[in-house]
């Protein structure tokens, strides 16, 4: 191999940033527990851990900013681990901050671009006063031995070599130093006897010789000291003389960052011949001891997303495939295949439970994701002078890596809109008869084949007559319009919107609920909204448990087939003449027990020919929206239920109004799986008797 | 087959970095991310060199060291401790545990070699 390709080491340094990544991770989530007083010292020690093989691997690619950085949180680490600092809450925030410049650096290394010179200063500063000292700068690298660059003729140099008690227990040989010395130039070696013991007394784990060496060299004394840094820290051991002008000197420690041991006589822990080591447990050492009373680590081993998302597509064509195969027997009866028909429900029964193993693999408690806000409501709350607490609940369950990392900007924006415009002011909530602290409420769940995320706090809720002052001020809504509290709740995602009277450092300038709800439904999720005045909010995010795969209703309009996601739907009807109505001003609608459900034929939203127009003739599927409202949805019928494997339709198409997504049928046709709550958008729009221009189309975008 | 090292550390960048530099300089090297996985991987195999780092979870590098050192059939193993410059006071811990020597990290792929050459030509 290459000189140049052994020292290339560039090829590392993707493992490097994904390692970083995670124990930047890591050490967040410890540090917060630290912050809040159930952290363990074997916590300490992680975190330790983390900070120091950031700046290890830092140093091996030569960031230096990122190891200077590293090494002062390091130390200050290391001072509290020891007990040599304590543990303060202003220092757990001190930790806090340098783990988030740490990742600054992190990341300026990985898109290779330079911070200020002194970013992080600051903190570096304030962490360097916890150790009581100028920890700002790294140990100087000691200087490589002044004499490798002194010019030097041939010279005659005496060595001296002794071995103590336990050299070779350290793995050292003193023959591969006199070996090594025969690189440097003539060597004459002499050796001394004397200490020879009785065979009967002699220890084979020990050296009882010890050498006088002459040597004639050009090399310089780095050189010769280089050959016994093996034996560093031993000065008593090894003398070289020059012989002209004699200097003694003990081989030092690795001038060029390496050494080797020579254990020191009297040493007590130095092991003696016949005794074994006494493990004696080392200060430093404890705790990393009884570590092994810490937390376990899971075997796992790193693979690559892109397999992985092989892996769910060939999941996803297999699911179709055992869809086809289904359909293709349905003829066939049990009496006259009774060995098919079996086959194929195990066929069937593996491949679910396959597609979930594989979807199990993507999947993450949502605890990464929420271990950031507890810090994010502290911070904020102090800015904002107000005071807040957070109640998190669900944090284990387990979501799509991708929804994880989709979630991560919607969910800081909503937290931060909690805080800034929902949570008040101490003095405010006291006159209001609440407690000044307010709760800010952090919850996950699977509901029915999705997760559920939710924000809520117990603030003031949504100022409705500002919100819908606002938005007829910015032209969103018109004058005089007719809006449910509801749908006036919702116009806070509207884009460009923003009922701050100030725009606040904290929640932006009001482009965030907008991107939060476009970012949700980039993964195919919903956010919605409810609020109390004076009671508070909660924004309820509703989310595909897999991006990939879904039970759906395959539904014929016509000569079209529909999915229509199963979670959506209620109950499937065909109304009576008294049931199916025609209101003015409304359009047609469905009376079910009492209760008014707007009806959208799906024929006439997609233009589809030769389907059923009459309610009465055909059938009406209750679905709900996330917004918990219902819509009747007219179709020909049901055809059956069915996985399907969704492929998007905006990366392999363009997006269509109505239609979330794409699949692939068992015959291979192509259906398109409807997106109920732009449906009831569309039906609210849908020209009826009477009415005038529809108020508003918020799910129009 | 080349002689055999084990490299300890609970940093995986480190690890590939240890174990491309020797492998490809002909060196079979076995990987261990902690202290109680390097005593199992050594189990039945003769390593030549054991390269540790100081700082890892269940088991650090010193106490790895001391284990090693109180098993009979590796008194004379040649034990590297991968350590930092910062960390002055490894090299004594890991002297008086039976350590042969040190390299401190950052290293250059040379140095690796140089130093593994000098334990175990």
């Amino acid at each position: 191999m290459a000189e140049d390709q052994i020292n290339d080491l560039s090829r590392f340094k993707a493992t490097y940033f994904e390692e970083c990544a995670e124990l930047l991770a890591n050490a967040e989530e410890t540090i917060a527990r630290l912050q809040d007083g159930s952290g363990t010292e074997e916590d300490l020690n992680a975190v330790f851990r983390c900070v120091h093989s950031i700046k290890g691997g830092g140093g091996a690619f030569n960031f230096a900013g990122l190891v200077r950085f590293a090494h002062v949180l390091e130390t200050s680490l290391d001072a509290l681990r020891s007990g040599r600092a304590q543990l303060t809450p202003h220092v757990a925030d001190l930790m806090v901050r340098g783990n988030d410049i740490l990742g600054d650096f992190v990341r300026a290394a990985q898109e290779s671009v330079d911070l200020p010179s002194d970013h992080g200063h600051e903190v570096m500063d304030e962490l360097a006063a916890i150790t009581g000292g100028g920890g700002a700068q790294p140990a100087a690298k000691p200087a490589v031995a002044a004499a490798a660059a002194a010019p030097s003729g041939m010279k005659h140099w005496t060595i001296r070599l002794q071995p103590a008690v336990g050299l070779l227990r350290t793995g050292n040989d003193p023959l591969l130093m006199i070996r090594e010395l025969h690189a440097l130039g003539e060597v004459k070696v002499q050796a001394d006897k004397t200490h020879l013991p009785s065979l009967s007394e002699m220890d084979s784990q020990e050296s009882y010789l010890s050498w006088t060496i002459t040597l004639d060299t050009d090399k310089p004394r780095a050189a010769i000291e280089e050959v016994f840094e093996f034996v560093a820290g031993d000065v008593a051991h090894v003398t070289i003389e020059e012989q002209a002008a004699p200097a003694a000197s003990g081989a030092e420690g690795g001038g060029e960052g390496w050494g080797l041991f020579s254990p020191a006589p009297g040493n007590p822990d130095a092991p003696t011949p016949g005794t074994p080591i006494a493990a004696k447990p080392h200060p430093g050492t404890a705790g990393a001891v009884a570590s092994s009373q810490g937390p376990v680590h899971t075997a796992s081993i790193r693979v690559d997303l892109d397999k992985i998302d092989r892996l769910v597509n060939m999941v996803g064509e297999l699911v179709i495939t055992q869809a086809m195969l289904g359909q293709q027997t349905t003829h066939f009866s049990v009496e006259s295949h009774p060995e098919l028909i079996q086959g194929l429900q195990e066929l069937s029964h593996h491949t679910r439970e396959l597609q979930e193993s594989v979807m199990a693999i993507r999947a993450q408690p949502i605890k990464a994701l929420f271990s950031r806000a507890p810090r994010l409501v502290r911070d904020l709350s102090t800015k904002l002078g107000k005071q807040a607490r957070l109640v998190m609940s669900g944090e284990n369950t387990e979501v799509d890596k991708t929804v994880i990392e989709q979630l991560s900007d919607p969910l800081t924006h909503l937290i931060r809109n909690s805080l800034d415009h929902g949570i008040e002011m101490p003095e405010k909530r006291i006159a209001a008869g609440k407690p000044a602290e307010g709760t800010i409420h952090l919850g996950a769940e699977h509901r029915s084949g999705r997760i559920i995320i939710e924000v809520s706090d117990d603030g003031n809720g949504i100022d409705r007559k500002r919100v819908l002052e606002k938005a007829i001020e910015k032209g969103l809504v018109d004058k005089g319009a007719q809006m449910s509290d509801e749908q006036i709740d919702m116009l806070v995602f509207a884009p460009g919107f923003s009922t701050a009277a100030q725009v606040s450092d904290v929640s932006g300038r009001g482009v965030g609920m907008d991107v939060v709800r476009k970012n949700i439904q980039d993964v195919g999720g919903r956010v919605v909204v409810q609020s109390m005045p004076g009671q508070g909010s909660r924004f309820i995010l509703s989310l595909p448990l897999t991006l990939a795969v879904m039970d759906g209703m395959l539904v014929a309009v016509g000569d079209e087939r529909y999915v229509l996601p199963l979670t959506n739907i209620v109950e499937s009807l065909r109304p009576t003449t008294q049931q199916a109505r025609n209101l003015v001003d409304v359009g047609q609608v469905l009376v079910l027990r009492g209760e008014y459900i707007r009806l959208v034929p799906l024929h006439v939203m997609f233009e589809v020919k030769n389907a059923i127009t009459d309610p009465t003739r055909g059938l009406v599927v209750v679905v709900e929206t996330e917004g918990g409202d219902r819509i009747g949805l007219l179709v020909d019928e049901l055809l059956g239920q069915q996985q399907v494997v969704i492929k998007s339709l905006d990366a392999n198409y363009r997006p269509v109004e109505g239609i979330s997504a794409a699949t692939i049928l068992g015959d291979g046709r192509v259906a398109l799986i409807l997106d109920t709550s732009a449906l009831r958008a569309m039906g609210d729009r849908l020209p009826s008797i009477g009415t005038a221009v529809p108020p508003l189309a918020l799910a129009a975008e | 087959m080349g002689k055999m090292v084990l490299a300890v550390d609970d940093s995986k960048t480190m690890r590939d970095m240890v174990s491309f530099t020797l492998r490809g300089a002909g060196y079979t090297v076995v990987e261990a991310d902690n202290g109680v996985n390097a005593l199992k991987a050594l189990v039945g195999k003769k390593v030549d060199v054991i390269i540790t780092d100081v700082n890892m979870p269940e088991m650090d590098g010193i106490t790895l060291v001391k284990k090693i050192r109180a098993q009979p059939q590796f008194a004379g193993t040649p034990v590297l401790i991968l350590t930092t410059e910062s960390d002055q006071s490894k090299k004594d811990e890991g002297r008086a545990a039976g350590a042969t020597g040190w390299i401190v990290k950052p290293f250059s792929p040379d140095k690796l070699l140089q130093i593994v050459a000098k334990v175990c030509p």
